[in-house]
């Protein structure tokens, strides 16, 4: 109970710091649209072709985003040496990995809030139905829990930011092929039923790696 | 002295294998010559996967008993697994090329491959960016076990992605008696190289260590 309290704790102050300074959200949407309109120019064109392909655009635009996101989350912590602050704290550093999960989760959700509407618009597709929505959410756990543990490590290596795409993209290499192919069901107009296999894959990985990157988390970031 | 038996015995059963695979076995009759290449080519997926096993137990080792005995063993392993999967990939794409007339195809077990080849040299990619052995010897061996967890969830989203395609039928009959007495002599040559290779590496890294700290020992006695 104790490590779930501090763990809120840590996310709140992480979206406190956010609302109050506006850093990081803005042009991480602002790029996220970006993206969408530079594979627009890349696919777009014929309205046929955009519909086979929008799924894939989607997922890529979340990813890319989502590495940008999942980036500050460990460089502001390091920065100002915060980071040895919240490591002296009387908390686990399984707490720390939670509220960094719970933070990380929150600025991915809120990309996506923005980022779909906007996608629906420029590519004129509908795009918000339970499915939908329960896919996306359930990709984002995932996302979030391998990339919180690795945004720890790669902030503390020598080329920092550089690293984390390198070890998210194949990791998350699952979670992309599933997402897009649900989404792809989705917008075919395919039910619930048509998807569970790849909803089951995108599950067991957040499990998976949620447990995982839980219990290995103590090792990243010791010193 | 029980490494010189291993290296005897790798090379001895790699020369039978020279033989085995180009004059012996019968030439198989839908793809010809090219085909012999299988001999190779699954014994080295084979053992890569093997050594990518061994990573994923020296890691999870290492990070329990802290001795730079078992990073060393994992990241030898790493080293072999990696040069084995990636002669696996250029195999694989000698064969396709006649075969299926075409370098590449997204096929379940060379997908798995490829993300697999990329998980652990980013493996190696961590490593180089970080300069505190014992830091290294850390962060590798959690990359180490989180890559090894996901495999089987990059194979099974590759598979039911590819399903969706028609299948590709590699062997429809069957292995006759002496292509798998070809195939078992050239899986275990390669078996005893890796074992080979493996103790070779480690030691090498132990007696490394070594040098180092009796370097340093002398630096200390001289002031």
């Amino acid at each position: 109970m104790k490590e779930l309290r501090a763990a809120f704790i840590i996310a709140t102050k992480d979206i406190l710091t956010e609302i109050r300074t506006r850093e990081v959200l803005t042009s991480i949407v602002v790029f996220a649209i970006l993206v969408i309109v530079i594979f627009n120019f890349a696919f777009g064109g014929d309205e046929r072709a955009v519909k086979t392909v929008a799924p894939g655009i989607l997922w890529a635009t979340f990813a890319f985003s989502g590495i940008l996101s999942l980036n500050r989350s460990f460089m502001m912590e390091k920065e100002e040496d915060c980071i040895e602050g919240l490591m002296v704290s009387p908390i686990s550093r399984e707490a720390i990995y939670l509220g960094k999960f719970a933070g990380n989760l929150f600025f991915i959700l809120l990309i996506q809030l923005v980022v779909i509407p906007v996608f629906s618009l420029l590519f004129n597709l509908w795009l918000f139905s339970f499915e939908f929505i329960l896919v996306t959410l359930m990709a984002t756990l995932g996302f979030a829990a391998v990339g919180t543990l690795f945004s720890a490590m790669a902030v503390n290596t020598r080329a920092r930011e550089l690293i984390l795409p390198v070890l998210f993209f194949p990791i998350v290499t699952p979670v992309i092929i599933a997402a897009v192919n649900a989404s792809l069901l989705i917008l075919e107009g395919k039910g619930f039923s048509a998807i569970t296999d790849w909803l089951g894959i995108i599950a067991a990985f957040f499990v998976i790696f949620f447990v995982a990157s839980y219990l290995v988390f103590c090792f990243i970031i010791e010193e | 002295m029980k490494r010189k038996i291993l290296f005897f015995l790798s090379a001895g059963l790699i020369l039978a294998s020279f033989y085995m695979v180009l004059v012996f076995v019968p030439t198989e009759r839908d793809m010809g010559v090219v085909q012999r290449i299988f001999y190779y080519h699954v014994p080295l997926a084979w053992i890569a996967f093997m050594a990518f096993f061994i990573v994923f137990i020296g890691s999870i080792m290492y990070l329990f008993k802290r001795k730079p005995f078992w990073d060393y063993l994992a990241s030898s392993s790493a080293e072999i697994g990696l040069v084995f999967i990636s002669l696996m990939l250029i195999t694989g794409s000698i064969w396709a090329q006649p075969t299926w007339g075409v370098w590449w195809i997204w096929e379940p077990r060379l997908t798995t491959s490829l993300i697999l080849w990329f998980i652990y040299v980013a493996y190696f990619i961590v490593r180089g960016y970080i300069s505190e052995e014992e830091k290294q010897a850390r962060f590798a061996g959690v990359v180490g076990i989180i890559g090894f967890l996901n495999v089987p969830l990059v194979f099974l989203s590759v598979t039911l992605w590819r399903t969706q395609h028609p299948p590709l039928t590699i062997f429809t009959e069957g292995l006759v008696a002496p292509m798998m007495a070809t195939l078992l002599v050239c899986l275990f040559a390669f078996n005893f190289l890796y074992i080979y290779l493996l103790s070779e590496r480690t030691l090498m890294k132990l007696d490394e260590a070594e040098v180092k700290r009796l370097k340093e020992n002398i630096m200390e006695r001289n002031g």
